[in-house]
């Protein structure tokens, strides 16, 4: 065998790798990286936003020299690390109301450029509901204006602060606190919600991308990315729930990585509009893979299992996989 | 108080006096668990441990680890049957990681480059005798001479290596190697005496002044069976032919040479007998393939040299220019038993190839010693009953295989030792083995296995170099980081990264990780997305 290609042993599917060099490790792999999300915070265990939030605010805080600014929509972000006066937050951090922290970050933006100031760089951050629901119209204009703001939502797919109410976000058949409890079709409806991304996408800003906790130097090297760009950029981070999924503790990246492999959740990235590269499957699996373990599906399987649910679900993925290109085969 | 900002009361704190950990019910510790590799090893080698400096490419360190348990590893990388490749967990994501083939490239780059075993710290001012220097006893030596006993190791013949040498043919060790890796030992301080036969233990104890003995005179008596054979049929056996390769006369096989048995040392004589130029090398054995006790990748590689087995046949008569063989076929329990149909093959020389007995005549006038199915029965530390005398390798019950007898050498050296000083070996508790169910190998990039050079058909049907080729450090390097670390952390930094908590504190390289149970929740994360099963749960004490 003619082995040309350099093989480091797992490569940058971990978080770090003592045979890379200095320049190629991760942020999180650094013994000083900002840890701008501190130990203490009140979420719960294994709280995937928690972890998709310090991945990214870390990696946007190494980008910009560590000269950034916070807004934060309400939600359990917000609410489990800053418990007045107490917080976890590392980093000059605004709590916004629920629904304008599109427009609170788009002010801090409009300040700083009357002060001169071009170092420091602005965040708004908040959860599925604040973003796709409550929060949408400010986060269109803050788009359509190209505000000099990185937006990022961390989509758990419910209101989970309030306790698991649905949103716009949360996928159909998941059970949730305000969907139908029983029936012949429990859980969220086929064919409602939306796609933020792609409605980003629509405004035709400077960058756009999907990420999710599973996949941290493809995380961190979107978010390094778009901090090296100007104007209006959006990154939709999926962030596994396990209260509100009913999931294990300790499952909350392997469901990231499944909701990933299955093509349900897919990643990719684009500029002014159009995609520019998506991240492969690399084992598919079915979708019963991703579902399984999670009590808000639970419904689907058991003594009776809803088949036909399970099949439009798999529909999803399968169109998710065409839509985007997601198998390596599909590449022309 | 300071002056506070426009409608604030209250001091800022830091979320850090809040000590969250309290909440968990379960806690993640770290751990070493036992790779299968290391469990699958007869010498005890920690091959996950040296595998892991060859990933980074220190080479030398890598091999300082391995020398540890194992001062022959150009000889192991060539001969040994590695059963730790059986076991490897990464045989379950494509295939196992060759190890063998990189315990040769560190044996070799070691000749190359001239390392050397480091000496003792200290002298203990004991002397043990070591019978023999085949593998057993020059592990043993080894051991030994490093823990600063004097050894002297008494050898009946006139070369070390026992049957390395006179039984392993040349193809597929050189003997080059052998002789650098036993140099190697003697450099160390072990006086190797040739030609030195021990006919009774006692006395040469008492003659030398030895304090203790380790007997490894491995099994060089080749086994005989009867068959009726005309006066000038030729019958020799397959350790002596062997053997006599070593000499000045090559051995006298005749254009057809039938073997008779089916272990590795009928495909060695066999592949040797083409090599000498016969037309016709068959095998003759009584059952079939899947009952042979020889290996799978021999019996492959005799094939494709033109070696013919003939299956399920034993020799009945043996003439001048000619043998008769009779066909049998498999009962229910798998034995052969004859079917009465016969079959002439032309033969100008038949080898036995039937195993070996052990010499023990330098145990006739040691009482009490326990003698069964013609081997020297021992205790767990490798004792004799008779105290002060050890013995390993082939003696001994055991599979016989080099790894087997290093790694008894290493063992009864502990004991040697430990009994020189009054004391006795306790070894260390075995950690419990890191299974693939342990494992998350979504983290390991794909990679297959680097296959070995094999030498040209031609060139090995006519010739004794060396059959298999070794890999350049590329793919040594390539090889090496296929290695899954199985049950060892090594330091890829996932724990670090993946808790929400940021519970895992990064000590540093070479220097791992630990908790900071402060603020550790007990998700499970760090434990379900850590590659290798190096950290597990357990319950909190409440
Ligand atoms: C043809 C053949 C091929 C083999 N191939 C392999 C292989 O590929 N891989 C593998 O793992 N194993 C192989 N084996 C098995 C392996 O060689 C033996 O298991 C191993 O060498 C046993 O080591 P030992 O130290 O116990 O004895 P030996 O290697 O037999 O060494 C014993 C030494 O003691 C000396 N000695 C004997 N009696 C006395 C005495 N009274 N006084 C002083 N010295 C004495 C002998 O001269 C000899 O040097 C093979 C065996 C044979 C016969
Ligand atoms: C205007 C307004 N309506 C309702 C609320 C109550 N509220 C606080 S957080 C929250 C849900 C947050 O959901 P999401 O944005 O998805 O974030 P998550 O908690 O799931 O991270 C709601 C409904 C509020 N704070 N303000
Ligand atoms: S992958 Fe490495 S540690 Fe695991 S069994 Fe194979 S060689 Fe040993
Ligand atoms: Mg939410």
């Amino acid at each position: 065998m003619d082995q040309t290609v350099k093989f480091y042993q797992t490569g940058t599917f971990t978080v770090g790798n003592r045979l890379l060099s200095e320049e190629n490790r991760s942020v999180q792999a650094n013994m000083q990286r900002t840890n701008s999300l501190n130990s203490g915070h009140r979420a719960c265990q294994g709280c995937g936003e928690a972890l998709g939030a310090r991945y990214a605010i870390d990696a946007a805080m190494n980008a910009s020299n560590n000269q950034l600014i916070a807004a934060n929509a309400t939600g359990c972000l917000e609410v489990f690390s800053t418990p007045y006066p107490e917080t976890s937050w590392q980093i000059p951090w605004i709590h916004s109301l629920f629904g304008n922290t599109a427009a609170v970050a788009t002010g801090i933006a409009a300040a700083l450029k009357v002060k001169g100031r071009r170092d420091v760089r602005v965040v708004a951050q908040g959860g599925d509901g604040g973003t796709t629901d409550i929060g949408f119209g400010c986060l269109s204009g803050m788009f359509e204006r190209n505000d000099d703001v990185l937006y990022i939502c961390y989509d758990n797919e419910a209101y989970m602060n309030t306790g698991v109410q649905r949103s716009s976000a949360t996928p159909p058949a998941a059970r949730t606190a305000t969907t139908m409890p029983v029936g012949p079709e429990p859980g969220n409806v086929f064919g409602q919600g939306k796609s933020v991304p792609l409605i980003a996408m629509a405004h035709g800003i400077p960058y756009v991308a999907t990420a999710t906790v599973a996949d941290l130097r493809d995380l961190e090297a979107k978010v390094k990315h778009a901090m090296s760009l100007n104007g209006a950029r959006y990154i939709h981070i999926f962030v596994p729930c396990p209260l509100g999924w009913g999931a294990a503790s300790h499952d909350t990246i392997r469901l990231a990585r499944l909701a990933r492999e299955s093509g349900l959740f897919p990643v990719f990235e684009a500029e002014f509009g159009e995609v520019k590269s998506v991240s492969k499957i690399r084992h598919r699996v079915p979708v019963e893979e991703y579902l399984k373990p999670q009590r808000r599906f639970a419904h689907l399987f058991g003594k009776n299992p809803a088949f036909e649910t399970i099949a439009r679900i798999q529909a999803t993925a399968d169109r998710n996989i065409r839509k985007f290109g997601l198998l390596e085969e599909a590449v022309s | 108080m300071m002056k506070k900002p426009f409608a604030i009361t209250l001091d800022v704190g830091s979320s850090l006096a809040n000590h969250t950990g309290s909440w968990r019910t379960e806690r993640p510790v770290y751990l070493d668990r036992l790779p299968p590799c290391n469990n699958a090893c007869p010498a005890g080698e920690d091959i996950q441990g040296w595998l892991f400096h060859a990933e980074s490419g220190d080479y030398e360190q890598s091999w300082r680890s391995l020398v540890e348990n194992n001062p022959l590893p150009a000889v192991m990388g060539r001969v040994c049957y590695h059963p730790c490749e059986g076991a490897c967990n990464r045989g379950q994501i494509d295939s196992p990681v060759g190890i063998n083939s990189v315990e040769r490239f560190l044996g070799d780059e070691a000749i190359k480059r001239g390392w050397k075993f480091e000496p003792p710290a200290k002298q203990s001012g004991k002397q043990v005798l070591v019978v023999g220097a085949g593998p057993s006893g020059l592990s043993a030596a080894y051991q030994l001479a490093r823990m600063g006993h004097k050894v002297t190791i008494h050898e009946a013949g006139p070369l070390s290596g026992g049957m390395m040498r006179f039984g392993i043919p040349k193809y597929r060790l050189p003997r080059d190697v052998l002789d650098a890796e036993v140099q190697r030992i003697v450099e160390l301080g072990v006086t190797i005496k040739y030609d030195t036969k021990v006919t009774d233990i006692l006395e040469s104890m008492k003659t030398g002044k030895f304090d203790a003995a380790f007997l490894a005179v491995g099994a060089h008596i080749g086994k005989r069976t009867y068959i009726p054979a005309g006066d000038s049929a030729k019958i020799l056996d397959a350790v002596s032919v062997l053997r006599s390769m070593e000499g000045e006369d090559q051995p006298m096989l005749g254009r057809r040479v039938i073997v008779y048995g089916g272990g590795n040392t009928a495909l060695d004589v066999a592949r040797t007998a083409k090599r000498l130029g016969a037309t016709e090398a068959i095998i003759v054995y009584r059952r079939n393939r899947e009952r042979m006790p020889a290996h799978d990748f021999e019996v492959e590689e005799a094939l494709q040299e033109g070696v013919m087995i003939k299956w399920l046949s034993t020799i009945k008569q043996a003439g001048d220019s000619s043998i008769m063989v009779e066909k049998m076929a498999l009962d229910d329990k798998g034995w052969p038993q004859p079917t009465g149909e016969f079959e002439t093959l032309e033969a100008d020389s038949v080898v036995l190839a039937l195993g070996q007995d052990v010499d023990l005549s330098l145990l006739d006038a040691v009482p009490g010693l326990e003698i069964k199915d013609g081997v020297v029965q021992v205790s767990k530390n490798m004792m004799t009953s008779h105290a002060g005398i050890f013995a390993g390798g082939d003696m001994v019950p055991s599979e016989r295989t080099v790894t087997v007898a290093i790694g008894h050498g290493k063992k009864a050296a502990r004991n040697i030792d430990a009994w020189l000083r009054g004391a006795s070996h306790e070894p260390a508790p075995k950690h419990e083995v890191a299974g693939f169910d342990k494992l998350n190998p979504w983290y390991y990039s794909d990679a297959p296995k680097t296959v070995r050079p094999v030498l040209d058909i031609i060139r090995r049907q006519s010739t004794f170099e060396e059959v298999v080729g070794g890999l350049d450090e590329t793919n040594a390097l390539y090889e090496a980081r296929r290695c899954l670390s199985c049950g060892n952390c090594f330091e890829c930094d996932n724990c670090y990264g993946v808790c929400p908590d940021n519970a895992v504190i990064k000590l540093g390289p070479g220097k791992r990780f630990e908790f900071n149970y402060d603020y550790c929740k007990g998700c499970g994360i760090c434990v379900s997305e850590c590659p290798c099963g190096a950290i597990k749960m357990v319950p909190e004490q409440i």
